[in-house]
């Protein structure tokens, strides 16, 4: 063979070599997590295993659509996961335990599947053990109706309420309001003067004393990042996927493993006073640590801390009374 | 305009005749086939910032349409990549000389496929799933390797390069639109050719290889079917080939008597304009239809893509050019071979068009999206590389303000080189060029509506 076609040759091949091998050896040695719609796979890989003390950095990108990356009940700034590009993010953990991380952009009918896990080992090896949720106290059934049979005709003002309240002898106190329904305060009012319209101001300022104006905030953002997607950004139920998400009915709530014979509901109307004013506070942080069972109301208990979750209830509340600016 | 003879300077016949710069650049353009194929199968799937998607479709397609064909004809074949492997292999060497017995079956391709039916229907197979293809790395992928793949195995079966000549969905249409290049390859004289022995630039000789694009030289009078790959300029004893720069669309003042070409130029003029409507224009459902490969309205859209260049496009053609039985177009249309090669005679008016059509359609998405390309050249696998410091660029498209003047000018261009091509081919077979004019007319402005 001549040395020139050897030479070729040589060329050809290095050449196909370089073109092969450069970019599988330089993909193999960048690991990255891909987001994908839940309807996709979600998060792959969706199990991250950490160790206490140690950074995690993790390179995440999108191949479909803009996500966000969040940690639950971890004080962080969600990152914006956008298609083609890579995201760096480092994390630290003082303490073990399985964390939960999700999207925090809605990218789609069932973006709130979309959900991976931290497993965080190292010392202290006992987790602290978590406190015994306030609707678990109470032995509440977060499922059984909880519709009042009066409502009030004009929307309760906190404002006069306040007025009316200095000269009560009422519990005002946050165990109260925690473990009570608006419908069941107003009850307990009954044996005052007052009328009825008076009775649901009075319950309006007991709502409001209990939450501040930071907490009213908080709760809005984290209501807006979170659920408006589904209960709308006014309460009304009427979020961009609630239709969607009737019309996928059953379906949509097969697409993932284990989610058998469920039925999707409209998502709760919030401004509906019927439903909302017999609601305990309790029983709404059950459905939010808990989810709603069978209706594709997520669980968010690993996700929002316990302070997050009386804030999101004080501001739930806040489409149904009106509250002093 | 005097065609200029350029292998006359001895730097560019010494660079044809070598086989070393040719091979050079063939390494670097099989290496990044190789990559891209590679980047479409593991690289992000998200398009835009692909390699495969980025160089293959919005790159390479712009040198392609708005540089190559225009301007070097079936350049781009010159250095394809595709033929290479299967080539080599073929032959059993690179540059040595072939051996006297064949390696591989060495078939003749069949008569029946020896026309470019295939690459019109190779093409319409693409052009259908394009919407999905054009955006999806991993099918982009799975299509490159396929067609090296394919090219390989005619190689092994059918002598010369059978995939380029009959199957190439690219092939096809730059074949066409290389008649209206301002170059070609043609022999100096023809009794030199008459009279040579053993016609080595079509069989081969020691000193290299038959025409690898089953063409003879010596009866060359379009760019159509020869691949510029220089191979005859190395066999001719004589000295007898040259590579000339001529006047635009010289080839096109001998219409093409053939269906194949002649359908292959309504493919063309249709797809440009349905592209326009699907991919640039403000239909959602349509584009939906096209994106959504196999439902119901994917096989609605299939059928009304392809009634629009089978039938709708060189229907109404037809009607125009034979509007009523009397007279001389009787006599045609009542003829069947002579209306035949009247039609395919006059449809050659329709390859500039259908050229500028393209150029129009390109300049839109090419200036669009060509900020992707400095990205993906930095992170072609979307891995979070920064290869040139340049994979943080923003999208931004570019040229917007000359864009809409320069989709009007390649069209209105298209459309005056058109009827000009329309007066020659109607002279030709002796009918008015009217008809033709008025049907370019007609599509032009159609294809400005759908552009503007």
């Amino acid at each position: 063979m001549k040395r020139s076609e050897l030479f070729s040759r040589i060329l050809i091949v290095a050449g196909i070599l370089l073109a092969v091998g450069a970019p599988l050896f330089l993909w193999t040695r960048t690991p990255l997590i891909h987001a994908r719609m839940a309807e996709d796979g979600g998060w792959n890989p969706d199990v991250i295993r950490a160790e206490v003390g140690e950074s995690l950095h993790l390179k995440i990108t999108s191949d479909d659509v803009v996500h966000g990356f969040a940690v639950g009940q971890m004080d962080m700034q969600s990152v914006d996961i956008l298609p083609g590009k890579v995201s760096d993010i480092t994390l630290n953990f003082d303490r073990p335990g399985i964390y939960t991380f999700f999207c925090t952009r809605w990218c789609g009918l069932n973006h709130w599947r979309m959900r991976g896990t931290i497993e965080v080992s190292g010392s202290p090896s006992d987790p602290e053990p978590a406190a015994v949720p306030l609707y678990v106290s109470l032995d509440l059934d977060l499922d059984a109706p909880h519709e009042v049979p009066i409502i009030p005709s004009t929307q309760p003002s906190a404002d006069n309420g306040q007025r009316l309240a200095v000269q009560l002898p009422f519990d005002f106190s946050a165990d109260y309001y925690r473990s009570h329904s608006p419908y069941q305060a107003f009850n307990d009012l009954s044996a005052t003067s007052l009328t009825e319209s008076q009775r649901w101001d009075v319950v309006a300022y007991l709502w409001q004393t209990n939450t501040t104006s930071e907490s009213l905030a908080n709760g809005q953002k984290l209501y807006a990042q979170n659920c408006a997607s589904c209960h709308g950004e006014n309460g009304a139920g009427d979020g961009v996927f609630a239709d969607d998400l009737a019309i996928a009915g059953e379906s949509s709530m097969q697409t993932m493993e284990g989610a058998m014979d469920m039925m999707m509901q409209t998502p709760v109307d919030f401004t509906d006073p019927r439903r909302m004013l017999g609601a305990i506070p309790a029983l709404l942080q059950g459905k939010i640590l808990r989810g709603g069972m069978g209706t594709g109301m997520p669980m968010w208990g690993s996700i929002f801390t316990e302070e997050q979750i009386w804030d999101l209830i004080a501001y739930i509340y806040s489409f149904q009374f009106e509250y002093q600016n | 305009m005097a065609k200029i003879e350029l292998t006359r300077s001895p730097l560019i016949k010494n660079a044809l005749k070598s086989r070393y710069p040719q091979l050079a650049v063939f390494v670097v353009m099989l290496v990044g086939y190789i990559f891209a194929i590679l980047a479409g199968l593991i690289g992000t799937p998200v398009g835009s910032h692909n390699f495969s998607i980025v160089f293959v479709w919005i790159a390479w397609w712009a040198i392609l349409i708005l540089v190559a064909v225009p301007f070097f004809g079936r350049g781009w074949c010159a250095v394809c990549p595709i033929p290479l492997p299967g080539e080599w292999l073929q032959r059993g060497a690179v540059l040595s000389p072939p051996d006297k017995r064949p390696k591989w079956l060495n078939l003749r391709v069949p008569k029946i496929f020896r026309n470019i039916w295939l690459q019109n229907i190779s093409f319409l197979l693409l052009a259908l799933f394009s919407s999905v293809l054009l955006t999806t790395p991993n099918i982009t992928g799975i299509v490159l390797a396929a067609m090296l793949f394919a090219a390989i195995g005619l190689s092994t079966v059918f002598e010369r390069r059978a995939f380029c000549r009959y199957l190439c969905p690219v092939g096809g249409f730059i074949g066409l639109y290389s008649q209206t290049a301002p170059i070609e390859l043609r022999i100096k004289d023809k009794q030199v050719c008459v009279s040579c022995e053993g016609k080595p630039c079509y069989n081969g000789s020691q000193v290299g290889y038959g025409c690898p694009w089953d063409v003879f030289p010596g009866g060359l009078t379009k760019n159509t079917y020869c691949g510029l790959c220089m191979e005859c300029i190395r066999t001719c004893p004589h000295d007898n080939i040259a590579v000339n720069l001529r006047p635009f669309s010289a080839d096109l003042s001998k219409p093409s008597t053939r269906m194949d070409e002649a359908f292959k130029a309504f493919i063309m003029l249709g797809s440009a304009m349905i592209y326009a409507g699907v991919l640039l224009g403000p239909w959602g459902s349509l584009k939906d239809a096209a994106y959504n490969v196999g439902t119901s309205a994917w096989f609605i859209y299939a059928v009304i893509f392809l009634a629009i260049i089978f039938i709708i496009l060189p229907g109404i053609f037809r009607l125009m050019i034979f509007p009523s039985p009397t007279g001389r177009d009787a006599a045609l249309s009542l003829s069947k071979g002579a209306g035949v090669r009247a039609f395919a005679s006059l449809s050659t008016a329709l390859i500039p068009l259908g050229l500028m059509f393209w150029v129009a359609f390109s300049l839109s998405f090419v200036l669009t999206n060509a900020s992707y390309i400095l990205a993906a050249l930095s992170d072609p696998l979307g891995l979070g590389w920064n290869l040139f410091g340049t994979a943080n660029i923003a999208w931004q498209p570019m040229l917007t303000s000359i864009l809409t003047p320069a989709q009007t000018l390649a069209l209105v261009g298209g459309l005056i080189w058109s009827a000009r091509t329309a007066q020659k081919a109607a002279g030709e077979v002796k009918v008015s060029p009217i008809p033709v004019i008025v049907y370019c007319f007609l599509t032009t402005s159609l294809m400005l509506w759908l552009l503007l």
